[in-house]
């Protein structure tokens, strides 16, 4: 699950991160009031939006007068951000982020994660902040210092002063270093973070050290026992199918094809979206109905692939293992009651009850093609989609 | 021979009375699996499915001389039910539960660390060895006692594999889902290393997919140190970066752990990688 920067932040004021002074708004208006507050004589207005990249198109911009936070405050709240990491819709700005100004002497990076290799939680720290991290691991890894931490003895000193002399810290700037790193873990243990970043984590010219940028994302697993976080989420950032099919405990990823899937499993799941690619098809989506399915939940997950407009053909994949493929059958002849059904729909049913499950669809006057073999199923289905389309 | 489990594999259930523990078990005793009792705190003295339930995993090894478990505990209670099966000495624990906290998993493997202990998963669909000994949710009936060694990161894949590999008629040695999870136990080598050394096991098919480093790893060990025929498919080519799919493993982050790069580093050791996963028996049968 992801936060917005301005909630990232009041979560670092309690773990004593030092954040810049600034506060959220959702009109022009109090944006302006919020810039008036903070006084000085410049301010930033960043759009709030689940997606990085901001800067680049104009999610991000500095304001000299009160007449401007005003301005760009109008400008960008009520529009939605295109930005790399978004798709060509964007996102929504319904909230910005005004904060004071800070004279800036050099932007470092710093984050904390879990690693997968190490099976550690590991700090990874770079004196090229303010760029694309990736890009610096690609092009200059030296540049970049990674520190792990066992879970049993803590953070210890010793690496977060070997963290501050790497980025060339000095003096109270190390211990200032360590309680933003102490800071961090304490976070990260208390909330379940998968992912803290800051980028950039700005040296000012007088010195201090601040979270410029903060980026949190928590464990889906773990989210669940904590409420405070649970009530950050911000439901219009993310795909309305996906959310949808998170209340049904279904996992839908939206995609750009044209070939709606439904599989069991995952595993089986990724690799159909495979071979609809390899038959020279193109999936509209990821979905897993999960183990232990219902009649409804299939119901459920056969009108949310329909719901795309895009779709012109929808292929079942079955391995039935618990799942029953019965129960399967019985779910899409429910959803097809429900919603008028004009796509052709190719069901491959193999395993538990397959027989029935086959027997429950066959002569129902319905669109359907019973395919007992995977590789046929995916070519059927794309030679139907293209007659379609 | 076989890896890891085979007929005289003494098995509990943790999370015995539950749902699911109590219809896998019985799925389990159907098949032939030496199950001799279970765990559910509170519970010990009473019979479940013609078996002794236990308070604890220790009472349940002391009575029994059970050596594996398999868990069916909830999420949030299963980091202590495989520290507590490690605990009482046993020595082959898998976790079936989809849904550990991650960093739940992280103590837990800091914490099992140079006891000896197994553990396969969690989020996988357990072991098996075909006509000896099923621990886990798989479907029986696909399965046949043969030459094949399967070890997959996904469930589904791994039936896949076993539906044909059985249809070939090769069937199976053993079959080992390391389970979906960014953190968990055995890996593709630890499960590699065994196969190579088993003498049942002819051939070996490796069911990836994207997320992580493993296969990668696995690449090299394998040339390197397996001589028998391996066949490889990878899922989630046309995954998009970034987002979950579906296994809380299965991610694209920072562009590691492509489907592109683990395929490559397969090839790159002379594996036979399909590009699709319907070819997975036909490949392996061709390579023996």
């Amino acid at each position: 699950m992801n936060i917005h920067e301005y909630q990232a932040k009041q979560l670092f004021l309690h773990y004593a991160i030092p954040v810049p002074e600034g506060k959220q708004a959702t009109t022009a208006e109090s944006a302006a009031q919020v810039a008036k507050d903070l006084g000085g004589d410049g301010w930033v207005v960043k759009a709030q939006v689940h997606a990085g990249g901001r800067g680049k198109v104009g999610g991000v911009k500095l304001a000299k007068t009160l007449a401007e936070v005003t301005e760009f405050s109008q400008g960008m709240l009520g529009k939605r951000l295109v930005t790399q990491q978004t798709d060509a819709h964007g996102l929504p700005i319904n909230s910005l982020l005004i904060e004071k100004i800070y004279p800036i002497k050099r932007e470092l990076y710093l984050s904390i994660l879990v690693d997968r290799g190490t099976q550690r939680i590991i700090f990874v720290a770079s004196a090229a902040g303010g760029m694309d991290i990736e890009t610096v691991a690609h092009e200059t890894p030296e540049q970049i210092i990674s520190v792990p931490v066992h879970p049993a003895a803590g953070l210890q000193a010793y690496q977060c002063r070997k963290v501050a002399y790497t980025l060339g810290l000095k003096g109270p700037q190390i211990k200032a270093l360590a309680k933003i790193m102490q800071g961090l873990y304490d976070l990260f243990l208390a909330k379940d973070a998968s992912q803290i970043e800051i980028n950039p984590l700005i040296e000012t010219t007088s010195g201090d050290l601040l979270a410029l940028d903060a980026k949190i994302n928590f464990d889906d697993n773990a989210v669940e026992v904590h409420p405070d976080i649970l009530a950050m989420k911000d439901a219009e950032q993310e795909d309305e199918k996906e959310n949808k099919a998170q209340q049904f405990g279904l996992n839908y990823i939206t995609l750009d094809g044209n070939i709606g899937c439904m599989v069991n499993g995952a595993g089986l799941a990724m690799a159909t979206m495979d071979l609809v690619k390899l038959k020279g098809g193109q999936p509209a989506n990821f979905l897993d109905v999960g183990g232990g399915t219902s009649i409804e939940k299939v119901c459920e997950a056969f009108k949310l692939i329909l719901s795309d407009s895009s779709v012109k053909a929808v292929l079942v994949n079955i391995f039935g293992g618990i799942v029953q493929c019965d129960i399967i059958a019985a779910g899409i002849l429910a959803a097809v009651e429900q919603i008028h059904v004009t796509v052709p729909v190719v069901v491959r049913l193999e395993g538990t009850n397959a027989e029935q499950g086959r027997a429950l669809l066959s002569n129902t006057g319905l669109n359907l093609y019973a395919a007992d073999d995977l590789a046929h199923a995916a070519e059927q289905v794309v030679a139907l989609a293209e007659a379609v389309a | 021979m076989s890896i890891l489990i085979n007929k005289d594999t003494k098995v509990i259930c943790q999370g015995f009375t539950g749902k699911q523990g109590t219809f896998h078990s019985q799925q389990a005793r159907d098949y032939g699996t030496q199950l001799v009792g279970g765990v559910t705190p509170e519970r010990g003295g009473e019979t479940h499915l013609g078996l002794p339930v236990f308070n604890t995993v220790q009472d349940a090894v002391n009575t029994t001389g059970a050596t594996a478990s398999v868990i069916y505990v909830p999420p949030f209670y299963a980091a202590d039910a495989i520290l507590e099966a490690v605990d009482a000495g046993i020595k082959l624990i898998v976790c079936i539960t989809e849904g550990i906290p991650i960093l739940q998993m992280l103590r837990v493997k800091a914490a099992m660390a140079e006891t000896g202990a197994l553990l396969i998963g969690p989020n996988c669909p357990g072991i098996i060895t075909p006509g000896e000994c099923k621990i886990g949710i798989m479907p029986a009936n696909i399965h046949l006692p043969g030459s094949i060694g399967i070890v997959s990161r996904s469930g589904t894949l791994t039936y896949e594999s076993v539906h044909q590999t059985t249809a070939q008629g090769l069937g199976q040695s053993t079959c080992v889902g390391i389970g979906g999870d960014p953190i968990h136990g055995m890996n593709f080598v630890d499960v590699l290393s065994r196969f190579q050394a088993d003498e049942q096991t002819k051939g070996i098919v490796m069911v990836g997919e994207i997320g992580g480093g493993e296969e990668e790893d696995a690449a090299e060990y394998i040339k390197a140190y397996v001589t028998k025929p391996v066949v490889a498919y990878i899922a989630g080519q046309t995954a998009p970066a970034g987002k979950r799919m579906g296994h809380a493993g299965a991610i694209v982050t920072g562009g590691k752990g492509t489907a592109e790069g683990k395929v490559a580093a397969l090839k790159a050791a002379g594996i036979e990688v399909v590009s699709s996963p319907t070819d997975i028996g036909v490949a392996m049968k061709g390579c023996l």
